[in-house]
């Protein structure tokens, strides 16, 4: 599924529109942990996090993520979206809880790993 | 071996803004030189993990890449308290983190341990009270 796919099934708002939503999606996670993320991140993986500092576009960019997704209309400090852009992350909001959006990626067929 | 790349990065106490630009400039720096992806990913979550040790736990420090043929060769050198117990400090789930760090996601206490998992070869040396020197090689196949 691609990034674009996913927008509409979790009623997202896309953060980053300078980015192209174009990228596949093919596994998903959900952890706060920044250095956990670090050991089980993975390339194409959608990452739901409450995170919002500008170590969540690094952590993300590090693994090679598809996307992070901010649950629960989260709003991302401006200057870490401005990093994301500048990246080429795609950053996206969702009104969804953590378990709604992971719900939601599961029964629509994204896996937990690569 | 002949070194390719010689790369020296200060890396701050506290500065959570920079936090990751070296790690960031060292993928970059590799994925130039075609270095395999999953030996990529590997350095990329290793210096990451140490880029972050320096700015949580140092009082200011340095990272150094070395490339030659056979492999890349990370050091991180600082100033700082050094490790009392480096058995205790490579236990998955143990982290001396303080509250600022934490509320960033950080201090899980899988930083050492991921360097360790991640690199082909890993050292680690501290003295309590001067600081932390540690050494990991990643061979590229």
């Amino acid at each position: 599924m691609k990034v674009s796919e996913l927008i509409p099934l979790i009623q997202a708002e896309y953060m980053t529109p300078s980015v192209s939503t174009d990228k596949e999606i093919t596994c998903g996670y959900t952890c706060d942990l920044l250095s956990w993320v670090m050991a089980h991140g993975d390339e194409g993986m959608a990452w739901v996090t409450v995170q919002t500092h500008m170590n969540v576009v690094a952590v993300a960019m590090l693994s090679e993520m598809a996307c992070v997704i901010l649950p629960e209309n989260i709003d991302m400090d401006q200057d870490s979206l401005e990093k994301a852009e500048e990246e080429g992350l795609c950053v996206l909001k969702s009104p969804l809880s953590a378990y709604a959006i992971c719900g939601k990626m599961a029964a629509a067929g994204i896996p937990a790993e690569n | 071996m002949s070194t390719m790349i010689h790369a020296v990065y200060p890396v701050n106490a506290d500065d959570y803004t920079c936090a990751g630009e070296a790690s960031a400039d060292i993928k970059r720096k590799l994925k130039q030189l075609g270095v395999d992806s999953k030996v990529l990913r590997r350095v990329s979550v290793a210096s990451y993990e140490v880029e972050l040790n320096l700015v949580i736990h140092s009082d200011g420090g340095e990272l150094i890449m070395d490339v030659d043929e056979g492999g890349v060769t990370l050091i991180s050198r600082d100033v700082g308290p050094g490790i009392p117990d480096i058995q205790m400090a490579m236990r998955e789930g143990y982290s001396t983190a303080d509250e600022e760090a934490r509320s960033l996601g950080f201090g899980a206490g899988m930083g050492l341990p991921n360097m360790k998992r991640n690199a082909d070869d890993f050292s680690i040396e501290s003295e309590v009270g001067k600081g932390t020197c540690i050494t990991m090689r990643f061979n590229l196949a």
